[in-house]
Parts: structure tokens; C-alpha cells; sequence
């Protein structure tokens, strides 16, 4: 069996949950239905307005619409088979459970830093096992070599830690876009472990 | 001492320090943090209190906003 037979096996029956569907989210979204994974859950509140445009994963033609219907079009436009389940709802320690318990793995795209750290309290402290890749350090542009991922545990963050979007610093399509790459790439490779596959010595 | 602070190994004065005393000394100012000690969370409120020993692990994660 080829690799690429095996890694679409293996992303076949993985589910991968996304917390917010803004700049990251939509984004990690898009590059996993693009690799195959075998079902998104996705949960916003929001509604896609035009300053998104800038660096998320919409359309003019979408503005008005609940980001979550909106990223569920988008992503079924590269895809049509693709799984894609939507909670058009805030993301909150009441229900979060009730989302995100059958992930594999789940995904970490809020805006603001507050929502980011109860989050992370939450999914570390009720499901320890997931793992929970977050981004944290992505505003403006320039310094892609302070980019990095730290991993504590089942805990990776994905960004700068530095960089923070509030209160003057604007969010740019290429920085806000590679570290939703970042952290697609670390979804991949935690659910890919099981192939042992070191692609830098074959 | 020498801890494991954020996967490298660093040396500090002193047998013990409490969470906070070491924010100070490594200038760890952010507002939203997560905090590990050998694998457990620490919350907030216990940075003051809770002490790290010679061969801990230690992760302290920035978080700021944009997504």
C-alpha cells in the first residue's frame, strides 16, 4: 500500500474539531478538508462581515451570512463529500463538552486572549487525552522566524506569543494564514503518528 | 537550581522559587498565561504560592489575541 493510500486511511476516520471560524479557524479548516480528514466539527457565532476578507476563508458574495454556513459551503465547494458538522453558537464552558468530547483533536482559533486561556483550562483539565492546538502571536508581519510551536503535554501553540492583536496591531493575511498553517501541519502530524513516517530521511 | 523551563534547561539561585519569582526573574509579564508544572495546571492564583524544585518542569505559554 502507497503512503498516500495509508495517510488517507488513517485521516478517514479522524475527526478534528475548530473552536471559532475566523482567521484561523476557516483556515485549518479549509487545509484539513483539502487533506482528507474524515469530519470537521466547527463552532462560531459570528456572521462574515467585510473586513474579514482580508484574511479569512470567505467570500464577498458571502457577507451577512453565519460564518459557520458560510465556511460549510466554502469547505463542501472543495469537497463535496466532506463531513462537516456546524454549531452556530459561542463557544462556552457550558457547552463545550457537548461539542468537542468525540474529537480526535481539536483546535484552538478564538480572537481575544481571554477566551484562549479558559479554553485551554478547560479542554486540559476535562480532556486531558485530546490534544489541543492553539494559536497565540500572529498580528501584523514580518518576523516569520520567531514563529514557533511549543508543546506542554497534549498542549501545542502555534505562533509568535508575542504578537498581540490588541490594541493597535493589525492582523495581515500571510502571517494570520501561516500560523493557521502551523497548526493544520500539527494536527496532521499528531494524527499521522501512527504511520511512522519521517519524510526528511526517505 | 535547574529546572526544565519550556523544554531547555535553566538555572536559577537558590533551592526553591515560588511560580511567580520565577515570572519575575525570566520578565514573563503577559496578562494570559498557561501555566504547567510537571504536567499539572497551575492556576492563577496559586503562582505565588506554589513552589518549583531542582528537576521540575516547568511551562509557562503566552497567550494574546488574534485569530
Amino acid at each position: 500500500m502507497t503512503y498516500s493510500t495509508k495517510i488517507s486511511e488513517i485521516l478517514s476516520v479522524k475527526t478534528a474539531g475548530i473552536a471559532g471560524a475566523g482567521g484561523l479557524g476557516s483556515n485549518v479548516a479549509a487545509a484539513l478538508v483539502r487533506s482528507g480528514i474524515g469530519k470537521l466539527i466547527i463552532a462560531d457565532f459570528d456572521t462574515v462581515s467585510l473586513p474579514n476578507l482580508n484574511r479569512q476563508f470567505y467570500f464577498a458574495a458571502q457577507t451577512g451570512m453565519k460564518k459557520c454556513n458560510a465556511l460549510k459551503e466554502n469547505l463542501l465547494a472543495i469537497n463535496p463529500l466532506a463531513r462537516i458538522e456546524v454549531h452556530d453558537c459561542r463557544v462556552t464552558p457550558q457547552n463545550a463538552s457537548a461539542i468537542f468530547s468525540e474529537c480526535n483533536i481539536v483546535v484552538e482559533a478564538f480572537d481575544s486572549a481571554e477566551e484562549k486561556s479558559w479554553f485551554a483550562e478547560y479542554m486540559t483539565g476535562h480532556f486531558p487525552r485530546i490534544p489541543l492546538v492553539m494559536g497565540s502571536g500572529l498580528a501584523g508581519w514580518g518576523g516569520f522566524e520567531r514563529l514557533k510551536i511549543q508543546q506542554a503535554d497534549n498542549l501545542y501553540v502555534c505562533g509568535d506569543q508575542e504578537s498581540d492583536a490588541l490594541p493597535h496591531a493589525v492582523l495581515t493575511a500571510p502571517r494570520v494564514i501561516m500560523v493557521a498553517m502551523m497548526q493544520a501541519d500539527t494536527v496532521l502530524g499528531i494524527l499521522l503518528k501512527e504511520l511512522n513516517y519521517d519524510h526528511h530521511t526517505e | 537550581m535547574t529546572i526544565t523551563l519550556n523544554n531547555r534547561q535553566e538555572n536559577f539561585f537558590g533551592q526553591e522559587m515560588t511560580i511567580a519569582e520565577i515570572m519575575q526573574a525570566k520578565s514573563f509579564h503577559f496578562r494570559m498565561l498557561v501555566v504547567k508544572l510537571n504536567h499539572q495546571l497551575i492556576k492563577r492564583e496559586a503562582y505565588a504560592t506554589t513552589l518549583v524544585k531542582a528537576g521540575d518542569r516547568l511551562d509557562i505559554i503566552h497567550l494574546v489575541s488574534g485569530g
